[in-house]
């Protein structure tokens, strides 16, 4: 049974998520079962880096109009390589850029991808997040041909044991792609807005989320921060409304932290939310609803009312600093 | 330009999630529902282009009869008309099932722009857009925050990861995801409740499509997730949970 690991690259590097997406391949088939493929037009250096770890080979999909990311150049040449290489699964990272193909890949292929998976058990059988994280879900491949299966950030270790077999092989592969068939055309990354807030290196960070209700009611947690000394962060809901500039939301699609003390207010803890804070030392929940997925990672949870709570809460910490 | 939306009806937010005795689902029976807000995001979007370019809204939702209320709202936000894949089977569908039942009856339309959420509340599968898309051999592009009209087709605003954002130009007929957040969504007025009534919702049988159902993927089992972490719960008052957090915080985990 061969397994097909496609790595990403971020920063000419392969991503963190790309290595915890090879640790979830080398669950499904032994080392030398599992080949890496790096995409891009110029995947030597990416490719050397693989090749450092146990895998069976690595393939370079090379290709001048893979220099830029299109979902049609990326679907074409993969679709040529699975079909060339055909494994029994193709694994991914979960990140923006697999949810804008991998879907359509499989569909290609006449099948649906698994994604976001955070577990792989006997079987294999995939467990991936419903309800906004209040429950799993655990998932079979049950059709002829390759399983397709994406890994959710921070599920599974990114630390790889060093090959000792010696570097693995390094092919490359061309795919066959035309300028026409390529429909979008993509403009370079920007910024969205100048980034004056640092959350990355803040020690105290409280968080806010769609439990304060309303814009009138954030000089609750505002005032909790304060007399913490925290930066103040959001979840998205909060940002979408505008209550809060986006440079202050906590994510995937906004800034990742890991302080000393996390404290999350009336945020129940989609699984979006999760991926950018869970790295955090000591992580406290605050929500009405003791089921709010938040609390399976806190190491301290109060269940009850923020607006009762958090001005509770205000008050016992100015007194302890007195 | 005729714009199709696919919206999805979900759970409500913060409903009571609980598993059904067979494993398959959960209990339905006392969940409220409402329409799924990246999809609610995409009406809005909708709405904007036909505002500003002109055209029609269509909208487009597969599920059982219950799903009618949902398809109700969006038309009284503003959708000129409607069609319902009735369906009471779609659990037994994979990403890919469902994604061919919404092409299939998108298809005769001949839409000039089909959007749709990102992702669900409840499965949060993500996947829905893209295929359909793939299904119809249209270009697509995802989680999408902005759509301009230019002469020869779409400049949109897509998100990255990390704060990130890139504009990507495509031609028209297209399928969009909508991130949220890119627009304020509006309520329905009490004149537009009570246009919808009068609106045009067709309905069309999943039956009568004929697309193959047989799922590729298959849900075994839904479980209770399992704590990543030993969790204290401080109870009492409010005062007395805020005073022993403090507590803890100082003393047993060092970070105050």
């Amino acid at each position: 049974m061969s397994v097909l690991l496609v790595l990403e690259e971020r920063n000419g590097k392969i991503s963190r998520v790309s290595w915890e997406a090879a640790s979830a391949a080398l669950r499904l088939g032994a080392p030398q079962e599992v080949t890496a493929a790096v995409i891009g037009a110029q995947t030597e250096k990416l490719a050397e880096e693989a090749a450092g770890k146990h895998f069976g080979k690595v393939i370079r999909v090379e290709h001048p109009l893979l220099d830029h990311y299109t979902a049609d150049a990326f679907t074409l040449a993969l679709e040529q390589l699975i079909q060339k290489e055909s494994p029994a699964q193709a694994v991914f990272p979960h990140t923006y850029q697999v949810r804008d193909y991998a879907p359509a890949l499989a569909c290609r292929m006449g099948q649906a991808l698994i994604g976001d998976v955070i577990e792989i058990g006997e079987g294999p059988v995939f467990t991936r997040q419903l309800m906004q994280g209040r429950l799993n879900g655990s998932y079979r491949h049950s059709g002829t041909g390759p399983c397709f299966v994406s890994i959710q950030a921070g599920a599974f270790r990114a630390e790889l044991p060093a090959s000792t077999a010696g570097a693995a092989a390094i092919e490359t592969f061309t795919p066959s792609i035309d300028a026409a068939q390529i429909r979008t055309r993509p403009g370079e990354p920007f910024r969205g807005s100048a980034q004056t807030v640092d959350l990355g290196s803040a020690q105290l960070i409280v968080s806010v989320g769609r439990g304060i209700r309303e814009a009138e009611n954030l000089p609750l947690v505002e005032a909790l921060a304060g007399a913490l000394g925290a930066e103040l962060a959001a979840s998205r809901p909060i940002c979408d409304n505008g209550w809060l500039p986006m440079e202050r939301q906590v994510g995937s699609s906004g800034q990742s932290v890991a302080p000393k003390l996390y404290l999350a207010v009336g945020i129940s803890g989609a699984i979006q939310h999760l991926v950018g804070m869970k790295g955090s030392q000591c992580i406290v929940a605050i929500n009405k609803d003791p089921d709010a997925p938040i609390f399976e990672i806190a190491d301290y949870g109060i269940v009850g009312d923020l607006f009762e709570v958090v001005p509770a809460l205000t008050e016992a910490i100015k007194t302890a600093k007195q | 330009m005729k714009i199709i939306v696919a919206i999805k009806q979900v759970p409500e937010r913060d409903a009571p999630a609980h598993i059904a005795p067979d494993a398959k689902g959960i209990e339905e029976r006392e969940l409220q529902f409402a329409m799924n807000e990246p999809d609610a995001y995409a009406l809005e979007e909708a709405l904007q282009l036909k505002e500003r370019n002109g055209g029609e809204v269509i909208v487009i939702s597969a599920g059982p009869e219950r799903v009618g209320s949902t398809i109700r709202e969006a038309l009284a936000k503003g959708a000129d008309r409607a069609i319902h894949v009735v369906s009471d089977g779609l659990g037994a569908r994979d990403a890919l099932g469902v994604a061919r039942l919404l092409a299939a009856a998108i298809q005769p339309e001949s839409p000039d722009l089909v959007l749709t959420g990102l992702q669900s509340e409840d499965l949060g599968l993500g996947q829905t857009g893209v295929i359909v898309a793939e299904v119809l051999g249209l270009p697509h592009a995802s989680l999408i925050l902005q759509v301009e009209k230019t002469g020869s087709g779409l400049k949109v605003k897509r998100e990255l990861e990390e704060g990130w954002f890139q504009h990507i130009e495509l031609p028209m007929p297209a399928v969009l995801t909508i991130q949220s957040g890119g627009n304020k969504l509006r309520y329905a007025t009490l004149m537009g409740i009570k246009r919808a009534k009068t609106k045009e919702l067709r309905q069309i049988n999943a039956a009568e499509l004929s697309v193959d159902a047989a799922p590729t993927v298959t849900l075994e089992q839904i479980t209770l997730p399992k704590k990543q972490k030993s969790t204290q719960m401080l109870s009492g008052t409010a005062k007395e949970a805020a005073a022993s957090l403090v507590e803890k915080l100082k003393f047993e985990a060092r970070v105050l």
